[in-house]
């Protein structure tokens, strides 16, 4: 083969930028800047010589173990939960399959707070199914660690289904086939080989859940209420605090964004080695 | 005759941002869809922005002060007083704070937020124009028998108090103070409206709200006075803003606000001095 | 569903041989499969047929992928026809050999028999026994990702052969394989399945697979069965077409009268009259390969040959040999030396006789 004749100057960057898609790129920083720079914002005005101080309050280290304990619970419920559901959307057919797909969306359009009110009139002391767990039982949900995580799997679910569902969708069903043939009933073909499959699937719907979880706010403070130690986790105990002291606002909404981020960047590192 | 501009009802909080948008959205299109040539007078916005236990009654206040003031328009927004101290601190275009406290109006004041010409004339730390006074809320039927506020002692009477953060919290923890009694809640609500949901659900057996929720909720609640009340009887102080572009306005709505909207302040419940 | 006319009270009773006796009907939108089969144990049967023929169906139907309309499935004299596809007594080696790619090539191969109920070690031993067999004891750890497609397809195999099958089924198995290392395959894969005592039925499009590895060959076209029969009767006296076009014959139908069969003319001036070696009487087809035509610019004459005067519609390189296209009062492939082809002069449009001696030219029923 011939080679063609070399171009003049043509050296690794001048070939670079010759190649850079601004129309993507453009859009693209700007993007990243509008995400970080309420980030920025949240540095600049931290009060960082009273920091140290304020972080170690137990006030604030109980809010932020319940923000933790909660959301984690929270996914939970969702894989065991979720998983499930996604896999019965995706895998079979049944009356009205579309409108339970819309149906399980729902929480994701409709506003936090009107969440926790439908909450409260389902599960609250009074509600359609709270009363007989207050009669029968003598349980009531609301103002408990429990509604939390109630609140936050409502709110937070329908993102692990929606990515659960995606990856079921895209993994080769073949393989179930084959390993039917194997002689694997439809439990071990789903648990030995389409969970494996679409792993990360799961993976990434359970981290966003998490994420969804751990930052909800208008779902908890109207089911759970607020009372710090049991149901006032992380963003409550910011919106609390900006009533009066808008600093502590700031150095609690950064300690939920430092412990998150470290949380999300461990889980990502052994999702990556595994 | 005039066209009135829609106006958006802002209750609650968390939705403020939302409101002040479709408020401001609302009056751009009345703006905008022309007066069919008739006789165009010069249009103002008075923007209010005010505690959110003051929605009902600045509503419709609002509404007599346009019948006044044709070439007013009252954009209202409420929200918590501490947010609404907050906005203004961050540079909110707004010509009169009302507050449901008188610890948030010191902020403002504090901050040099005030208009200094209405401030000297009407008094530094804003004019206090109605007063509130603590209730017990019960549901309808009062599951629990509450009678007094000692009754709020007992473990089985589930109660919902306003955070310490906000104003009715400050309140409930002077009039608890004053009882010499210590209860304990088993919720800190982010405003005295989430105190009144909790009740009128049932989800507890009692709360302290202000005498103005327990008329507003109408039967879906009952109120129970108590004599510790008047001690944290909460006072709400209204004061033209720095920032107003049309200070002359702003104080004209806040004497309509303490002349003719008193009556309609003491039909909500509101003590007026 | 389509009516389908009635046959069961004059079906043959079911083989109880051991062997597969299957009785397929199933329709699909526009499509309609109706196939029987039959296979006994230690025999491999191809199932050959152009892409759209329904040998995929054929081979989900009988592992149980795909429910039937109508019809049967025995092995080994047992009623598999309602069984479940997890209870059905069937391996199948997939197209694309489908290995888990989250477990090792020996955790593949003991996932049947853990299924089964074989514990942990035994289901293991059992896949590493296979594993040697199949010369792959090095690889048992590995992920099939990094195995070659040919240690794959094995790997798979002894998958399917991990179940103890009565019936193996194989789709397309070199489908997946580059054309270079098909021939060492192939002959692998033969060699494996020889071994096997149940029926094997093996899927291909591929008439080399097929006669290579098949004790008998089933032709499918448009869902139905168009031949069925050993390699060389198959390559001998193909019954359609296509199958003449896979062993690379030219076939005719037409009707026989002793040695003498009458085809139809293709170009409207009469019937065509071809010599055939042995003689038949009643509807016919015959068949000859391109290589026993000969052409003359010149009739000969005389001599007890077929000859007929065609045109050349085209000339195309075949292996060493040139193949020229011919038409006229029929349509057949002549395939002569790059040599005499220049001798000739031949062109799109030039006359030719075309004369095949009636020794080579096979007659048979229709």
């Amino acid at each position: 083969m011939t080679a063609p004749t070399p171009r003049v100057g043509r050296g690794p960057s001048g070939n670079g930028t010759a190649r850079v898609p601004w129309v993507l790129v453009l859009p693209a920083l700007i993007g990243l800047l509008f995400l970080l720079l309420p980030l920025v914002g949240l540095l600049v005005r931290a009060p960082w010589a009273t920091m140290g101080r304020r972080i170690v309050d137990p006030d604030v280290l109980t809010a932020l173990w319940l923000s933790l304990s909660t959301s984690t619970a929270a996914t939970l419920v969702s894989l065991v939960l979720g998983v499930p559901l996604a896999w019965s959307l995706a895998r079979t057919e049944f009356p009205g399959r579309r409108l339970v797909r819309a149906l399980v969306t729902v929480p994701l359009v409709i506003p936090p707070v009107v969440g926790g009110v439908a909450l409260l009139l389902v599960l609250g002391r009074n509600g359609i199914v709270g009363q007989y767990l207050y009669s029968w039982f003598g349980l009531t949900l609301p103002f408990t660690p429990a509604a939390v995580v109630v609140a936050q799997v409502f709110v937070a679910m329908p993102f692990l289904v929606i990515g659960v569902e995606g990856a079921l969708r895209g993994a080769d069903r073949r393989y179930e086939e084959a390993a039917a043939t194997l002689g694997a009933g439809r439990v071990t073909v789903f648990t030995r080989v389409t969970l494996p499959m679409i792993l990360p699937g799961i993976g990434a719907g359970a981290v966003l859940c998490w994420a969804r979880a751990l930052g909800e706010f208008g779902a908890t403070i109207t089911f759970a209420g607020n009372f710090p130690g049991t149901t006032q986790t992380m963003p409550l105990a910011v919106y609390m605090a900006m009533q009066r002291d808008p600093e502590a606002a700031i150095v609690l909404s950064l300690v939920l964004l430092l412990v998150s981020l470290a949380v999300l960047a461990t889980l990502r590192e052994r999702w990556m080695s595994v | 005759m005039p066209e009135i501009p829609p106006r958006t009802r802002c209750a609650g909080t968390g939705v403020y941002r939302a409101c002040a948008v479709a408020a401001a959205l609302a009056l751009g299109l009345t703006a905008c869809s022309g007066d069919g040539g008739g006789e165009r007078t010069e249009n103002v916005e008075l923007t209010v922005m005010a505690a959110a236990s003051l929605t009902d009654v600045f509503t419709e206040i609002a509404e007599s002060f346009e019948e006044e003031h044709p070439e007013v328009t009252v954009v209202l927004n409420f929200a918590g007083s501490g947010e609404l101290a907050q906005q203004i601190a961050s540079g909110a275009p707004a010509d009169v704070f009302a507050s449901a406290d008188t610890t948030t109006m010191e902020r403002v004041v504090e901050a040099g937020d005030l208009d200094a010409d209405w401030a000297a004339e009407h008094g530094e730390e804003g004019l206090v124009f109605a007063t509130n006074t603590l209730m017990i809320a019960v549901p309808p039927g009062n599951p629990a028998g509450v009678s007094s506020l000692h009754d709020l002692t007992s473990e089985d009477v589930s109660t919902a108090f306003c955070a310490d953060e906000v104003p009715c919290g400050t309140a409930t923890g002077i009039a608890l103070e004053a009882a010499g009694l210590e209860v304990a809640p088993v919720t800190l609500e982010e405003d005295v409206r989430a105190v009144l949901t909790k009740v009128e659900l049932g989800e507890v057996d009692a709360g302290l709200v202000y005498e103005t929720d327990v008329i507003s909720a109408g039967d879906r609640v009952k109120g129970i006075g108590f004599p510790e009340a008047k001690e944290a009887l909460n006072e709400y102080p209204i004061g033209v803003l720095a920032n107003s572009e049309s200070p002359e306005r702003a104080a004209a709505w806040v004497d309509f606000v303490t002349g003719q909207g008193a009556p309609i302040m003491r039909e909500a419940g509101f003590g007026t001095p | 569903m389509a009516a389908r006319e009635p046959r069961t009270p004059l079906d043959p009773a079911p083989t109880s041989d051991g062997g597969l006796d299957a009785d397929l009907r199933l329709s699909r939108g526009t499509f309609t499969l109706d196939v029987r089969l039959t296979c006994p144990p230690g025999e491999v049967l191809a199932l050959l047929g152009p892409n759209g023929a329904g040998k995929t169906s054929v081979l989900r139907a009988l592992a149980g992928l795909t429910p039937l309309s109508d019809g049967h499935v025995f092995l080994a004299g047992e009623d598999l026809t309602t069984t479940a596809v997890e209870h059905r007594p069937v391996g199948v080696v997939f197209q694309d050999y489908l290995l888990l790619p989250h477990l090792s090539a020996l955790d593949n191969v003991a996932f049947g028999p853990r299924c089964q109920g074989a514990g942990r070690t035994e289901a293991r031993r059992l896949a590493m026994e296979l594993l040697e067999q199949m010369g792959l004891a090095e690889y048992a750890s590995a992920r099939p990702r990094r195995l070659s497609g040919g240690q794959a397809q094995r790997v798979a195999l002894a998958r399917a052969l991990a179940v103890r099958p009565g019936l193996l089924l194989l789709d397309e198995p070199m489908a997946a394989l580059d054309i270079g290392t098909r021939a060492t395959v192939r002959s692998r894969l033969r060699h494996l399945v020889e071994g096997f005592e149940g029926a094997t039925v093996l899927v291909t499009h591929d008439p080399l697979d097929a006669m290579v590895m098949a004790d008998r060959i089933a032709v499918i076209e448009d869902g139905r069965l168009v031949q069925e029969g050993s390699p060389a009767e198959v390559a001998r006296r193909p019954r359609t077409s296509y199958v003449a076009r896979l062993v690379g014959l030219n076939l005719f139908r037409g009707e026989a009268s002793g040695t003498t069969v009458t085809l139809e003319g293709e170009d409207g001036r009469g019937p065509v009259r071809v010599e055939a070696g042995d003689g038949h009487r009643g509807p016919a087809l015959v068949a000859f390969p391109p290589r026993a035509v000969a052409l003359y610019r010149e009739s000969s004459g005389g001599s007890p040959r077929n000859a007929w005067r065609l045109t050349v519609a085209g000339v195309e390189r075949f292996g060493d040999q040139v193949r020229v296209l011919l038409e006229g009062g029929l349509s057949l492939a002549a395939d002569i030396t790059p040599a005499a082809l220049a001798e000739l002069a031949l062109t799109r449009g030039s006359e030719v006789w075309a004369v095949v001696k009636a020794s080579e030219v096979e007659c048979y029923p229709d």
